[in-house]
């Protein structure tokens, strides 16, 4: 292929090195107006008044609003959600009312003057404890919300979602087994840390048109929630997203966009800003569910698993509209990727009064991989087998049946294995120079599969100009990942067209067509699909003007370097440009009209689950596997972890862009390291204790180990040149690799991320006590 | 009270009349619509504001508007000579050191700043000077060898080849 496939320059490459790059932040607008928002400093309170006369009376103010003037729900999958709180606050820095100024610190001012009474509630700041029957319900009203068909809540509970996996007979099996174990695991809210903090713009006109400019992975899906919120058509809504400073999933779904847009509702005709603080994003965007993980697996002598039981209580926070499908995907992949006749998995979502809980790069799968990926590492010591070996035993090929019943068409899984045992020189001690420090090597394995709705649609668009440019018009949206160039080297390898003629544009509601949400990494698949569709849906209209102008059957016509050409007498060719805008005759009339092509994309046959068993033919459209090894350097002084090599390989379909594969693969390492050794959000009684970048440290180029990617090519059938999604997956190994090297190193198990100096120091002094 | 400031950014000269309490940030972004230099944190922890003040690396964040007065600023707006992009951008290009973006001006001045004082920076050297900025996407790999390559080539980063 000549363009898929290739490392060709990132599209946005200039505009980002120059600074010319817009992001939301970067609008200035006449007359704009700016927003704060008066927080909760309960986790759980009952609002009893709120006076906002003050507030109205500063001069300089333009509008104030509380929850009260909007109490319609929504949410993507569970309207459980207000965008300011209403009666009661259920986390710590739930908006409360919101004041639109001339100028930020005047609305500042009018928050600090907005005066509340709470009474305040007790709060349920522990998701097994939420579980139980005397708990404080945090959503009385749970029963009568909206809810989407394959999520269930249990009425008068905090659990807004319970899935189920039911795979073979687990008691049985158990009883079958020469070895059961069963191991608890917890992994703690951790924060996207997006560089570029949430900020939106909503300005309304008096026709009625409102147009939101947003930090959005999801201007399509920002819309909806928001005409249905605020009763607004479709049609008068507009959502503008620019350039996307890092999303991770904290940009998915609808977040600050629905504080504005009363204010600017109220403020006709001027823009209203709302920019978060760096605080306001730990506290106040998604955060990453923490999750309580309970594995029991039993195995046979030789080493195969035969049945497995896991519990998983997802602690969701004070809204799970979101957050249910979460837990619902991390139930679909709850065996990981083995082979394993037996499967049986409760997955509950839990709300507590914590931040909200929402979409964070693996969708519950680094969590729960933390789990598994180390549970495979104990279960084969206890049996006194090479975790590898394990892993080779039980994983998943070709033709086996995953844990939701579904037939593996491919899978990488051995391939990757081997590749990264290789590479990171697994079984081989290496030893530090420094007599105290001591090394170790861990593997794990991951998989994936897009977490969306079974009919998530994409469509695309591409105009070709008068002169052989084109415009490919998507909505998928490029955060850093490099969607955009991937869909335009797709566009190119399809029409046969140096890249460097198409103009992609995205994100406006208004102007470039449907996409569902860049989540899932569906977009190189789904979109990526829309486009192959779009390219060939222009071809052929533009093939059957050529075999007019050329005399010739279509069939022998083909795209070559920007010319239709005629297959077998190569010099009889027209450049596309000729039939820009349709086919013209020598009599000045003409056929055709301007070159257009559309594409539409839904996957076929993706059906939901079973609601008893869980078990469903083809409930997603694919999975992506991959591994990761990590070689740690343990000092046996401070108990610091230092990451000395990290190495990733996965079954990608197929690369469309090599080096922007590599260098997500790199930040997806990098990310994961930043778990496992030093990231957590710090709860305490409801409250976040660490909300700035001293107190939450990620990653540095300081922190950064040596990292090589590596990675194999079995298509995915239904991907666009084979492509499948890889964004999120890649982060999935990471964790678990570390935690299984650290283990190696200092032979002691960490079940609870992140494994801090602290932490280590203290397991080493238990340990020598001992 | 504000205070009357003339100052150089990117060799054109501005006066302003500024509040003692907005910060040189603000000032670029809001006052100048220099939006290239990006806002973080605000509180001088992840280096995304950088900007290179009278040949030393600061956080823009940081600095208050009355200290502008005489001074002269790089912002990432001026590495390049128009469309001319710089030996250091079009390195990070090359090495793909970048992905949403929004941190790289702030990585790029870190760098920029360290060239100009020490054309051949070793790994060591390099690496410590960009510990200050944060990128969530990278992984710092290739910025870290888009700087090197410069640093190899021995050229100081704002001449071209
Ligand atoms: S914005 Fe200045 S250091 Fe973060
Ligand atoms: S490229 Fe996104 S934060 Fe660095």
């Amino acid at each position: 292929m000549k363009y898929v496939g290739q490392s060709i320059e990132r599209v946005d490459a200039i505009r980002k090195v120059t600074g010319q790059a817009q992001y939301v932040g970067d609008f200035h607008m006449p007359r704009m107006l700016y927003a704060q928002v008066k927080r909760s400093p309960y986790p759980h309170a009952k609002i009893i008044s709120i006076d906002v006369s003050k507030a109205e009376k500063l001069p300089g103010v333009r509008a104030v609003i509380t929850g009260e003037c909007y109490t319609k729900r929504c949410g993507l999958y569970l309207e459980d959600k207000n965008f300011l709180a209403n009666k009661t606050v259920k986390y710590q820095g739930e908006a409360v009312a919101a004041v639109a100024a001339e100028t930020a610190e005047i609305a500042q001012e009018a928050c600090d003057l907005i005066e509340v009474v709470y009474e305040e509630l007790p709060a349920v700041t522990n998701a097994i404890d939420g579980m139980k029957p005397d708990a404080p319900l945090i959503h009385p009203d749970l029963h009568t919300y909206k809810v989407a068909p394959i999520f269930f809540p249990k009425p008068h509970t905090n659990i807004s979602h319970h899935y189920k996996l039911r795979k073979g007979d687990v008691d049985k099996a158990f009883q079958e087994c020469d070895y059961v174990a069963e191991h608890t695991y917890y992994i703690p809210h951790v924060q996207h840390v997006p560089l570029e903090p949430h900020v939106a713009i909503a300005q309304y006109e008096y026709d009625g048109k409102l147009t939101v400019w947003a930090s959005t992975q999801s201007p399509y899906a920002v819309r909806q929630a928001l005409s249905v919120a605020f009763e607004i058509p479709l049609n008068k809504l507009r959502v503008i997203s620019p350039y996307v400073g890092g999303g991770f999933g904290s940009k998915a779904g609808t977040t600050i966009e629905g504080i504005i847009i009363p204010l600017a509702m109220r403020c006709k005709g001027r823009p209203v800003k709302l920019q978060y603080s760096r605080e306001d994003e730990f506290q106040n965007s998604y955060v990453r569910q923490g999750l309580h993980c309970k594995i029991k697996t039993g195995v046979k002598k030789d080493g195969r698993i035969h049945a497995v039981k896991n519990e998983f209580v997802w602690d969701g926070g004070a809204y799970t509209e979101y957050g249910v499908n979460i837990v619902k995907a991390g139930g679909f992949a709850s065996a990981g990727p083995y082979n394993i006749d037996n499967v049986w998995t409760d997955s509950y979502c839990v709300y507590t009064n914590h931040p909200v809980g929402g979409p964070y790069r693996g969708f519950g799968m680094c969590e729960i991989h933390f789990a598994i990926e180390q549970n495979i590492d104990i279960v084969a010591k206890e049996i006194g087998m090479d975790p590898v070996e394990m892993r080779r035993i039980n994983g998943l090929r070709v033709g086996d049946k995953t844990c939701m019943g579904e037939t593996m068409v491919v899978s990488g899984y051995h391939e990757c294995l081997e590749e990264v045992i290789k590479d990171i020189g697994y079984g081989e001690k290496s030893e530090s120079t420094n007599p105290r420090k001591v090394r170790g090597k861990g593997i794990a394995a991951g998989w994936k599969s897009p977490s969306m709705p079974t009919n998530a649609g994409s469509a695309a668009i591409i105009r070709m100009n008068e002169d052989g440019t084109f415009f490919l018009m998507t909505s998928g949206q490029e955060i850093g990942q490099g969607s955009d160039t991937a869909l335009t080297q797709i566009a190119a390898e399809t029409l046969d067209v140096d890249p460097k003629l198409i103009t992609i544009r995205t994100g406006d509601t208004d102007h470039t067509p449907y996409e569902w949400q860049t989540v899932a990494s569906r977009t190189t698949y789904c979109a990526g699909n829309a486009v192959k569709l779009a390219c060939e849906d222009l071809k052929k209209k533009i093939l059957e003007l050529a075999q007019i102008k050329l005399g010739a059957y279509k069939r022998d016509l083909e795209f070559k370097d920007g010319y239709v050409v005629h297959k077998i007498y190569t010099d009889r060719k027209v450049p596309l440009s000729e039939f820009a805008l349709g086919l013209a005759f020598d009599d000045g009339s003409g056929v055709g009209g301007p070159a257009i092509g559309v594409g539409t994309f839904t996957l076929e046959n993706n059906i939901n689950y079973d609601k008893e068993t869980g078990i469903g033919e083809h409930p997603v459209a694919f999975w992506t596997i991959g591994v990761n090894g990590a070689e740690v350097e343990v000092d046996l002084d401070t108990g610091e972890v230092k990451v000395l090599r990290m190495v990733s390989c996965f079954d990608a379909g197929k690369v469309i862009n090599p080096e922007t594969f590599c260098a997500q693969s790199e930040g997806a390492m990098v990310q994961a390291m930043g778990t496992a050794l030093f990231e957590e959000l710090i709860l305490k009684n409801g409250h976040i204790l660490n909300k700035n970048f001293v107190d939450y440290k990620i990653p540095t180029a300081d922190d950064m180990p040596e990292l090589d990617v590596k990675y194999i090519e079995h298509a995915e059938p239904t991907g666009p040149y084979g492509a499948r999604g890889v964004g999120e997956p890649l982060m999935v190994p990471g964790a678990p690799a570390i935690a299984n090297a650290i283990y190696d190193a200092i032979g002691v198990r960490f079940n609870r991320m992140p494994i801090t100096a602290e932490e280590v120091l203290k397991a080493l002094k238990e340990k020598a006590n001992k | 009270m504000k205070y009357h400031v003339h100052f150089y950014v990117n060799g054109d000269a501005y006066d302003l009349d500024v509040p003692a309490n907005k910060t040189m940030l603000d000032v670029l972004r809001d006052d100048l619509f220099l939006t290239g230099t990006k806002e973080g944190c605000g509180a001088g922890e992840c280096g995304a504001c950088t900007v290179i003040v009278d040949d030393v690396p600061l956080n823009a964040c940081l600095v208050l508007a009355p200290e502008l007065d005489g001074v002269h600023i790089t912002t990432v707006e001026g590495l390049s000579d128009g469309p001319k992009l710089s030996p250091l951008q079009q390195s990070f290009i090359k090495h793909g050191a970048l992905q949403c973006g929004f941190c790289t001006p702030g990585f790029l001045m870190s760098a920029t700043a360290l060239l100009n004082e020490n054309p051949h920076p070793t790994r060591e050297e390099i690496i410590d000077s960009i510990s200050g900025n944060l990128c969530r996407c990278t992984g710092y790999k290739r910025i870290v060898e888009a700087i090197e390559e410069i640093a190899a080539r021995g050229q100081t980063a704002e001449t071209q080849e």
